[in-house]
């Protein structure tokens, strides 16, 4: 682990409407090059929000993101999306494409506005599948996938990409338990790639398996960042989402719980 | 290589295809006798070849081009609002071209370039309308408003169209706007050819250039913009070219219905849903289909069949047919 701060968001700020109470509050936190960190909350705490100013499609009010020591806004378009990747929540696709074309699209801020992929395109792009493990659904049209092969593909068409930077949006929020598992595999593996990772999620979970640094968030300020010892205590998850939650240790392994069974 | 020259003969095959049918079509008709005339009979016969050099040639082009533009329209505007039953008319540019034409017969004058001039302007400003009207409506995503205000701007102009109809004279004028609005090329000159020809050629030059990155404009706009695309500005762009090359067509042959609708969907058929595929094979049939359906207007009856009539039956069979059978897919 690098200890070289890759992306430094400082106070930032950021509103949707003026007459309303502030998305972001003065957000503060480091991300560290080839590492994992999870932005943890509860629904509508602010994370989208915040993956959507680190990719520059939103402007924050005030406050600054800094992409190695230099300030967000002064990256290209394009530039930027080479450096960092999106992994959408979800994603309506109205059309047939196969598998391949789809991941294809990921290749996008490498060329030019009229050029086509080509075959040096198609060749990371099938690297990107293998990545994900899905390299046999490459000509399945999308539609006939399930949620799990579609979150798969997304992320494929991120890494083809060859970001730097993976941002994902609620990465396990729709999948299974076996998907959830496969999913967060992948990610502690390009981690180990030395791709930086950024994710949200409300799942604790999710958190506990693969984060370096959890960022927990509520109505749009961060309530604690740092690593386990420092953010996940009973009381500072309880804060975060409003409700009980407690942390127990069962044979080394820490658990989250929040609710007995009721009768 | 093999990918290679299978492209290069697709492509080969998607331009030598409309051309034959347009020569094959320059010799159908009712002249000397129906449906097919000798060619031989240019070098002994003025009048053949008058016909064919000063109505028929002209004609067919337009009739070629009038389908590549609806086709590529149709076809960028159903990427674009990520919408497979979008056609290019539908931002208020048929009803205000109908209205624009009906608003020339009416109260100006029937010469059709005079027609052709103002059911132009009303197209665009059918457009701008929406494009304003969307600008300003406070409810939905972009696209949404952009459909709603569109919808909005066509019953206006066509509230404006029934009006026009119950005003204009029965016995001239409205024959003239029901038969302007049943679509037809029979009044096409080199003029009016000349007129539409440098729009759809930057228009169609346009759509095929940036074809690929149709498919990322069809996606969800945080997702294009993560992957390097100026949405706003692409999306005008292609949107402006589509509704040009729509709305100079639609003036000079009035409204023609289904082609921007169903040729797309064909050739999404043909070669799957990439843009980069699909938009060439769009049209190259387009360009076949407006020959064919503009060749049977002037053949079928001794009288003229009006094209939007031709293309709407033959459109609309085609339509069901495709729905009723969904797995007819031919591997590209």
């Amino acid at each position: 682990m690098s200890d070289r701060s890759l992306l430094t968001i400082d106070d930032l700020t950021f509103a949707y409407n003026t007459t309303q109470a502030s998305a972001l509050d003065r957000v503060s936190f480091e991300i560290n090059a080839g590492t994992i960190t999870t932005i943890l909350g509860p629904n509508g705490a602010g994370k989208t929000t915040l993956l959507h100013l680190l990719l520059g499609l939103r402007k924050p009010a005030s406050g600054s993101i800094l992409l190695e020591d230099l300030p967000l806004h002064e990256y290209s378009r394009r530039n930027l999306s080479q450096w960092m990747g999106l992994v959408p929540q979800s994603e309506h696709v109205s059309f047939e494409y196969t598998v391949l074309e789809y991941v294809l699209l990921g290749r996008a801020p490498y060329l030019g506005p009229l050029e086509l992929p080509g075959d040096g395109d198609i060749v990371i792009a099938r690297d990107a599948l293998q990545k994900t493990g899905i390299a046999f659904l490459e000509h399945r049209p999308i539609p006939a996938l399930s949620g799990g092969e579609l979150q798969l593909v997304l992320l494929s068409r991120a890494l083809a990409q060859q970001p730097r930077i993976l941002l994902l949006d609620e990465p396990t929020s729709h999948l299974d338990l076996a998907n959830r598992n496969i999913t967060l595999r992948i990610l502690d593996q390009l981690r180990k790639e030395g791709t930086t990772i950024l994710f949200t999620t409300h799942d604790p979970e999710a958190a506990l398996i693969v984060a370096d640094t959890i960022v927990l968030m509520n109505k749009g300020r961060v309530l604690a960042a740092g690593g386990f010892e420092e953010t996940f205590t009973s009381e500072k998850l309880t804060q975060t989402y409003g409700v009980p939650v407690e942390v127990v240790r069962t044979d080394g392994i820490q658990v989250v719980k929040s609710m007995g069974r009721l009768s | 290589m093999n990918i290679r020259r299978k492209q290069i003969y697709t492509t080969i095959l998607l331009i030598t295809l409309p051309l034959l049918v347009l020569v094959i079509a320059l010799f159908v008709g009712r002249y000397p006798k129906p449906i097919w005339m000798n060619p031989a009979l240019l070098g002994s016969d003025e009048i053949a070849q008058r016909l064919v050099l000063n109505l028929r040639l002209p004609r067919t082009i337009t009739a070629m081009l009038l389908g590549m533009s609806l086709a590529a329209a149709g076809g960028v505007m159903q990427m674009l609002f990520r919408n497979p039953l979008v056609e290019p008319g539908f931002l208020g540019v048929s009803q205000g071209a109908g209205f624009g034409a009906s608003l020339c017969i009416v109260f100006l004058t029937t010469n059709p370039l005079a027609i052709e001039g103002v059911a132009t302007l009303f197209a665009v400003l059918g457009l701008a309308f929406s494009y304003f009207f969307a600008r300003k409506m406070r409810y939905g995503g972009w696209l949404l408003r952009l459909v709603l205000a569109g919808i909005a701007v066509s019953a206006f102009f066509s509230a404006g169209l029934g009006i026009l109809k119950y005003l204009a004279d029965p016995n001239s004028q409205l024959q003239q706007i029901v038969f302007w609005l049943l679509g037809g090329l029979y009044s096409i000159t080199w003029k009016s050819l000349l007129y539409i020809l440098p729009v759809v050629i930057v228009g169609i030059i346009i759509i095929y250039l940036m074809r690929w990155r149709l498919n990322l404009l069809a996606l969800e706009d945080e997702t294009a913009f993560s992957l390097g695309v100026s949405v706003g500005r692409e999306r005008t762009l292609l949107l402006a070219a589509s509704v040009a090359v729509t709305a100079v067509v639609i003036s000079v042959a009035g409204i023609v219905a289904w082609i921007g609708l169903i040729i797309p969907h064909i050739a999404r058929r043909i070669t799957g849903a990439n843009a980069a595929n699909f938009i060439p094979v769009s049209i190259s049939l387009g360009a076949i289909f407006g020959i064919l359906c503009d060749s049977l207007a002037r053949t079928l009856m001794p009288g003229e069949i009006p094209l939007g009539i031709i293309t709407s039956l033959l459109g609309a069979a085609i339509f069901i047919f495709l729905m009723v059978k969904p797995n007819l897919k031919v591997k590209a």
